[in-house]
């Protein structure tokens, strides 16, 4: 791979607002974002529920653009395009083949009345219109042994409820990857799933992105996840990015407020309970701190 | 495939239902072949025969100017048949499509097509169907065409609600997100999930179809005679009641047996696409 510091960064977000308007006022719920993804980074973005997490996510997939209540501002940049002066065809075009998505419940972002093999040929079709189902069929087949399932056959021809959660998830994952996507967001990927299934898809998936040099925006409130899977983290709080830095900085000195108490808000097999987060308790609007990248 | 069969076979009321829709098809498909005089259909008089009891060979009796009740009830299944199948196959279409639209796409189109739809189901169904036929002139094409105004609104409350449950599964924002265009998560993602309940909808709603007809005949706003019709040939005997009583009860039992049918039959889909899921 080329250096990464020559390339444009796959993703750079610069001062995202984003704010809904509704016959009862205006609620702002990002307030000025910035983030960057250079190509083949593994970048994470941890947050409690109703931090922002998933709308960033919307906002760069341009889900949120064609809501007429959504007010937004601030740059969103791919690949060095801005993607609000890039033609809405091309932005269109842009969407399953340079970007794609994992989503939390992986049974149900399948449709039950399509079989995996009709399913994939239509993802597929995204990159080349005229591609048959027998050749979308090989290509699956090779995708899906990289995500360890070997009977591609027998897969292509099952429907998703008869599938497990685990294989619906490898499915996911090979889909997603399928038209060599130079970005991946994965919102919250397999939180629907068992503990261990989960950290098998996600070592399957580390492997994969690192093999295609996909760069990944990994959405997350499972800081054990994160640190197994992300080489840089943003920690975002209300709207705000609160830390930023990379994986092993973050986790062993984390310098902000909300960090720290994010951080003990894990449950512990010795037991003791889970400390309670306050609402706005004294400190989590502190300015944003940031770990300079260790000169490695 | 197989199975579906095998859970129709295995209720004996689903069976009733497939062996009363068969008689009630066949007879209609092959009623030149069966009815013992196929030119009764029309204006033939008999006078020497008129108002006759069953007996040989006018086993269900013969009407007022002497035709066959047999072979009348046997042309009158193939038209209220063929009126179901026209009817459901306008309004199906048009109430699906509405009720997709409304459904995904919300909004503006959601709030506009569903009070249009209201509007339609705030008027009971005869009624519209009435003073449709009441305002144009009562001949077949009108009743279908009163018939399909008063049948799509309730396709389009069903699909509208499958649509807005559907509509937050994760695989609607997947194929959102990988660019698919609104036409084709309505038609191609969502339409299928919804095709099992329009289905048995269709099954059931065509005895009710044929009931509906009848119910427009009796009153003289259906098919006009000569054309046997079991609604207008219930109203003709009713005067005669109960003297000639074949008149009204061979006609009755006619659409007795092919509404039980197609509701049994409807059932039996609601079985076997339960069994599925």
């Amino acid at each position: 791979m080329t250096p990464s510091s020559l390339k444009a960064p796959t993703l750079a977000i610069a001062d995202l607002t984003l704010g809904f308007r509704s016959w009862r006022g205006y609620a702002q719920v990002l307030h000025g974002i910035s983030l960057d993804i250079k190509p083949g980074e593994r970048v994470a973005l941890v947050g409690e529920s109703g931090s922002g997490k998933s709308v960033t996510a919307r906002i760069v997939l341009g889900l949120l653009q064609q809501l007429k209540t959504a007010r937004i501002s601030g740059r969103v940049e791919f690949e060095g395009h801005d993607l609000e002066a890039i033609h809405p065809a091309e932005r269109h075009r842009l969407r399953g083949t340079a970007m794609s998505m994992i989503f939390q419940d992986p049974t149900s972002s399948l449709n039950p009345v399509f079989t995996i093999g009709v399913q994939f040929h239509e993802v597929l079709k995204r990159a080349d219109a005229n591609l048959t189902y027998e050749a979308a069929a090989d290509r699956a087949a090779a995708i899906l042994a990289e995500v360890s399932i070997p009977d591609a056959d027998r897969v292509l021809s099952a429907y998703p409820f008869q599938l497990s959660g685990g294989m619906n998830q490898r499915v996911m994952i090979a889909m997603a990857l399928a038209n060599e996507p130079k970005l991946l967001i994965a919102d919250e990927p397999g939180t629907a799933l068992d503990v261990t299934v989960q950290a098998q898809t996600l070592h399957l998936m580390r492997q994969l992105v690192e093999d295609h040099g996909t760069a990944v925006l990994f959405i997350s409130h499972n800081l054990g996840v994160v640190r197994e899977f992300a080489d840089r983290v943003y920690v975002i709080y209300k709207g705000r990015i609160v830390e930023t830095g990379p994986t092993e900085a973050i986790f062993a000195d984390p310098r902000h407020p909300y960090t720290r108490v994010l951080m003990e808000a894990v449950p512990r097999i010795t037991g003791g309970g889970i400390p309670e987060i306050e609402e706005d308790a004294a400190g989590f609007g502190d300015p944003l701190v940031v770990h300079e990248e260790a000169v490695r | 495939m197989k199975r579906s069969f095998a859970i129709l076979l295995s209720n004996p009321m689903s069976v009733a239902g497939l062996i009363l829709v068969s008689i009630v098809v066949l007879s209609a498909v092959f009623a030149d072949y069966i009815a013992p005089f196929p030119d009764h259909r029309g204006a033939v008089v008999d006078f020497a025969n008129f108002n006759q009891p069953p007996h040989w060979p006018n086993i269900m009796g013969t009407d007022l100017v002497g035709r066959d009740m047999l072979s009348r009830i046997l042309y009158a299944y193939r038209i209220s048949l063929v009126l179901g199948v026209v009817v459901l196959a306008i309004a199906v279409p048009i109430g699906v499509t509405i009720g997709l639209a409304g459904g995904y796409l919300g909004g503006w189109a959601e709030y506009i097509l569903l009070r249009i739809t209201d509007v339609f189901l705030s008027i009971p169904p005869l009624v519209l169907a009435m003073s449709i036929m009441g305002v144009l002139e009562p001949t077949l094409i009108n009743g279908m065409m009163a018939v399909t105004a008063m049948w799509w609104p309730w396709y389009t409350r069903l699909v509208y609600n499958i649509t807005r449950a559907e509509r937050e599964e994760g695989y609607v924002l997947a194929a959102e997100v990988i660019g698919a265009s609104k036409l084709h998560i309505m038609f191609r993602e969502i339409l299928p999930n919804c095709v099992p309940a329009v289905i048995t909808k269709m099954t059931l709603d065509l005895g009710f179809v044929i009931l509906i007809v009848s119910s427009l005949s009796f009153l003289g706003l259906g098919v006009q005679p000569p054309t046997p019709d079991l609604g207008s040939m219930v109203a003709d005997g009713a005067r005669y009641l109960p003297d000639s009583w074949w008149l009204t009860v061979f006609p009755g039992l006619a659409i007795l047996v092919a509404v039980f049918g197609f509701n049994l039959i409807g059932d039996a889909m609601r079985d076997v696409f339960g069994g599925d899921q």
